[in-house]
């Protein structure tokens, strides 16, 4: 409860503050990126509906344990392999992400198959590339951050085999 | 809605007065299509296994999930245009452009750790960078850093849900990946568009 009601205060304290400097370049300048605000969020409110209400179905029909059984205490580069594609695969928000993350720590999973599992699931988890930054950004700019994002759950897990446990 | 009047919207930045580069507005794309057959698909299995009070549950669930972002995603909007407003774009392609070398990348990096809020925030802002100069690489290491060492989610999901001590680690780990994705963006970009659609600035 806190935290999000502290990322409101961060997250609305900006807007005033790039409002302000916006203010002071002179009224007009204000104006029309408030419009311009206004009606990005009216042209994307429909597709934002779309994913957050329908994304309940898509996570009801990929049960989690489906997820969690993918990320088993199998070892080495096919155990992070694996734990990449089930990064992608997850569906719902970061509790879900994270939730199957612990159980898989807890179960045995090991260490850099589960940062790499955290890791692709942070960069692309299919669900908020569809939900969220498709409809903000330009389709071409975000399957070219996918497709180079691939290399590096991968980089992430060699990291955690050299430097070790936390 | 708008009335029809005559000022044209924002020209009032420096010599700027060309239409501003295009923050894409596609109306019904086929991404939207896709992910609407994604989710009626979805609805129809959930309705044979769970019948209408289970396709019931998960809409009032998801509505009220819905009205409790909506006001950060009109937030996030907000931002974004004030940003892309505020953002002297000669500076910006200058420090965030393809020209901008390893620089441009940390202040990509920097730029998605500090940046609050989720990705209601992180994506509109990416989008107006990329409208005022920021090439795909910085804009990366933008996104890539937001979503890696940002502390937004750390803070208020991972810490309370894998504890401190992973998610500490995991973010040492992710350090250098934000720069190492940007360059990556900024090497393939360039040997895929060899010649960049954009203007050359300051020839």
């Amino acid at each position: 409860m806190s935290a999000a009601l502290l990322i409101d205060i961060l997250l609305w304290g900006s807007v005033l503050g790039v409002g302000l400097i916006a203010f002071r370049r002179g009224p007009p300048v204000f104006k029309a990126s408030l419009r311009e605000g206004s009606m990005d969020f009216i042209n994307i409110v429909p597709r934002i509906a779309l994913g957050v209400i329908g994304s309940g179905y898509i996570a009801a029909i990929i049960p989690q344990e489906v997820i969690t059984g993918w990320l088993g205490p199998d070892s080495g580069w096919p155990g992070v392999a694996t734990a990449v594609i089930a990064g992608a695969a997850t569906p719902g928000g970061p509790v879900v992400g994270f939730s199957i993350g612990t159980v898989a720590l807890k179960s045995g999973g090991g260490v850099p198959q589960v940062v790499a599992y955290v890791v692709a699931w942070a960069l692309f988890a299919f669900q908020r590339v569809i939900l969220w930054e498709i409809p903000f950004m330009p389709a071409r700019f975000v399957w070219f951050r996918c497709a180079v994002s691939v290399p590096f759950p991968f980089v992430a897990a060699a990291i955690a085999m050299v430097i070790g446990k936390p | 809605m708008l009335e029809p009047s005559p000022k044209d919207p924002a020209p009032a930045e420096d010599a700027e007065s060309e239409p501003r580069p295009g923050r894409v507005r596609k109306p019904i794309g086929w991404s939207t299509i896709i992910i609407a057959v994604l989710v009626a698909v979805s609805a129809g299995l959930v309705w044979r296994r769970d019948g209408t009070d289970g396709v019931l549950d998960i809409l009032t669930h998801d509505l009220s999930l819905f009205s409790g972002i909506l006001p950060r995603v009109l937030a996030g909007c907000l931002l974004g245009a004030f940003i892309s407003e505020i953002l002297p774009h000669e500076k910006v392609s200058r420090s965030l452009g393809p020209k901008s070398g390893l620089m441009g990348l940390l202040i990509g990096t920097a730029f998605g750790a500090i940046l609050p809020g989720g990705p209601f925030t992180a994506y509109p802002v990416a989008s107006a960078l990329l409208a005022v100069g920021a090439d795909f690489g910085a804009t990366i290491a933008m996104v890539v850093s937001w979503t890696l060492i940002g502390y937004g989610r750390a803070v208020a999901w991972e810490i309370p849900i894998m504890g401190t001590d992973f998610t500490l680690w995991r973010i040492v780990i992710s350090l250098p990946l934000p720069v190492l994705a940007g360059a990556l963006g900024r090497f393939v970009y360039i040997r895929l568009y060899p010649k960049p659609l954009a203007k050359d600035d300051e020839s």
